[in-house]
């Protein structure tokens, strides 16, 4: 499965970006697997009525897709012990067949030898715009 | 009405324990479009030295969100649900959460602030087993959006 090596892994190392869909199919399936049914994740003509160009996905569902180029990279979801991010911006999901486009990057930023973990800075885009900010996992390797 | 300050440092009773189960864990999974086998598979968590399936790392939300409807709806706490925001997330993973776990979120409120005409509520949701072992510490900021 090639899981980085502590000692191989340096600060500036980036991880390999990747774009992931996320389309209404989604939305209503993370609404349902989560349990946040809120209707701006849903129904556009209340989304519309908010005030929101269209269907915005869940944060969560962002915060959630972006961990993925970490927990892929580490080779086991659980080497993440700590994950945080701000929510700067939503990604609307147009209700066409192609839906909305997450991009994903990340870079090493530190290292804690006594902890042998890592600090991984992420940058989530949509459309250009970065939908997610200080977005930082610290990942525990071996 | 803004949100009332005096709710920050105030601890809620904890949610209904929530029992992990294999099938949630794939569900959830399955909707973050991850196909890693350690949320799919027992014996590729096992080959990574975990006792069962583990949650990916957002799992934790489900629980969280629960135990702070607590405060959300506490009539002292002022807070108007059409308004809110989420702002923040971070989740401290002490240990990952494994299917079978019989866990209690217990909710508290770090602080309450008001920034730009807006009131910022931190909550921190403490993870643990029934007998008390630390799993996942969740910190959540909503933003209560003001004025009319």
């Amino acid at each position: 499965m090639g899981r980085p090596s502590f000692d191989a892994v340096s600060v500036g190392d980036t991880l390999p970006p990747r774009t992931f869909p996320i389309d209404r199919l989604s939305l209503v399936r993370y609404a349902g697997a989560s349990g946040d049914f809120n209707v701006i994740h849903w129904n556009q003509r209340i989304a519309r009525s908010v005030g929101l160009p269209d269907v915005i996905a869940h944060g969560m569902l962002t915060m959630a897709t972006a961990a993925r180029l970490v927990t892929d990279w580490a080779g086991d979801p659980a080497a993440v012990v700590d994950y945080g991010v701000r929510f700067t911006r939503p990604v609307v999901v147009p209700d066409d067949d192609r839906g909305a486009e997450l991009e994903v990057a990340g870079v090493v930023s530190a290292k804690d030898d006594e902890a042998r973990t890592v600090t991984v800075d992420l940058t989530a885009t949509s459309v250009g715009e970065k939908v997610l900010g200080r977005a930082q996992a610290v990942v525990r390797l071996t | 009405m803004g949100v009332n300050p005096d709710i920050s440092r105030r601890s809620y009773p904890p949610a209904r324990v929530y029992e992990v189960g294999r099938e949630k864990i794939a569900e959830f999974a399955t909707a973050i479009g991850s196909t890693d086998p350690t949320h799919l598979d027992p014996e590729a968590a096992r080959a990574l030295g975990h006792p069962d399936v583990i949650a990916p790392p957002t799992f934790a939300i489900i629980l969280a969100m629960r135990a702070e409807s607590a405060v959300v709806q506490d009539p002292d706490a002022g807070i108007d649900y059409s308004r809110v925001v989420h702002g923040e997330q971070r989740f401290t993973h002490h240990r990952p959460i494994v299917a079978g776990d019989r866990l209690v979120a217990t909710p508290s409120v770090d602080s309450v602030r008001e920034a730009g005409g807006h009131g910022m509520v931190t909550t921190r949701v403490e993870i643990t087993t029934e007998s008390g072992e630390p799993v996942t510490t969740a910190l959540s900021t909503i933003v209560v959006r003001g004025g009319s």
